[in-house]
């Protein structure tokens, strides 16, 4: 069981700006990657931060991301070169 | 002597706990910062209330700075010479260190694998995440804004100025360490350590070559090799 996407699955982080402890880069929001891997379930960093039990347990994906898709050519790498985040499911789209 | 020399004992001391009174001297003795008042505010409430005492403390401190970064090396060594363990590394780290004595708590520890197509670079953009166990307290330039933000956009500048030049042709993946777990990057074998021991070919292993910030160092003691 790999949750909600499978290693391979084309995926969109979310655009939002909630307030409070967030796990999911500013620099990914809005970005279109590939599930690599899945670690599991977790309990919630978003509301353990708060004392709260952060159940239920959320999956964690590594997802990659092209640099270019990233940076759009504003940086310092080559064109294969890659980024990737581990990302909590809640924070993630289906392409 | 710390600007806490002066702390007022005068509190109640009915809460039932029994103080050892030995006080904790921290590291940093000139606090400006927000974050280091915040420390030292809660680290005090929590001695003051009996939650912890400030000798856990200091043990806390100096557990951790017995682990370095030979705990990682010995991993990478013997991933270089025993495919068995080295396949076990990298389908769950967890266990495969628990093997040579290394307990990583509650963290799902991910080894990844540096080959002639594919170099890991290691950084934590929200915070510090480490493999602490494994490789002690992280160098200061691991933890500073400009690597956690040059990281992820311009990799291979900061490859450059750790002397690490790569073709093109090897995909430079940057590995940011947002959430649970932990990554150690396990560099490529240097060519010509055919027929070195364990211990030999761990003393290759850097610090920085299990962040992926550079390569394990040359046998002939030239730094680097590719």
């Amino acid at each position: 069981m790999t949750g909600p996407y499978s290693i391979g699955a084309k995926v969109k982080v979310s655009q939002g700006l909630p307030p409070g402890h967030v796990r999911t880069p500013l620099f990914l929001r809005g970005r279109e990657g590939e599930v690599i891997r899945h670690f599991g379930d977790f309990p919630n960093p978003e509301r353990l931060a708060y004392g709260l039990s952060g159940l239920p347990k959320l999956h964690l994906y590594q997802v990659l991301f092209t640099m270019d898709e990233t940076w759009e050519g504003d940086g310092a790498y080559a064109p294969g070169d890659t980024v990737t985040a581990d990302i909590y499911e809640t924070w993630l789209e289906p392409l | 002597m710390s600007t806490h020399e002066h702390h007022d004992h005068g509190h109640d001391h009915s809460h039932g706990h029994a103080h050892d009174h030995t006080t904790f001297q921290p590291d940093i003795r000139e606090p400006s910062e927000e974050w280091e008042f915040l420390e030292i505010a809660l680290r005090e409430l929590l001695i003051d209330k009996g939650v912890i005492t400030a000798r856990e403390v200091q043990d806390q401190i100096e557990a951790w700075e017995k682990k370095s970064p030979e705990g990682g090396a010995r991993v990478v060594a013997k991933a270089w010479t025993d495919d068995g363990f080295r396949q076990r590394l990298l389908e769950d780290g967890n266990a495969a260190v628990a093997e040579l004595g290394f307990e990583i708590e509650a963290l799902k520890l991910v080894a990844l694998e540096n080959t002639d197509d594919l170099h890991h670079m290691v950084v934590c953009t929200l915070c510090s995440c480490y493999p602490r166990p494994l490789l002690g307290v992280p160098p200061l330039w691991y933890k500073s804004r400009e690597y956690r933000s040059r990281a992820v956009r311009e990799p291979r500048a900061i490859l450059a100025e750790f002397g690490t030049e790569l073709p093109e042709t090897t995909e430079v993946r940057v590995v940011d360490s947002t959430a649970d777990c932990r990554y150690l990057v396990i560099p490529r074998r240097p060519d010509g350590t055919e027929g070195m021991s364990e211990a030999e070919l761990a003393a290759l292993v850097s610090r920085d070559s299990m962040i992926g910030t550079a390569t394990a160092f040359a046998p002939d003691g030239e730094g680097r090799s590719g």
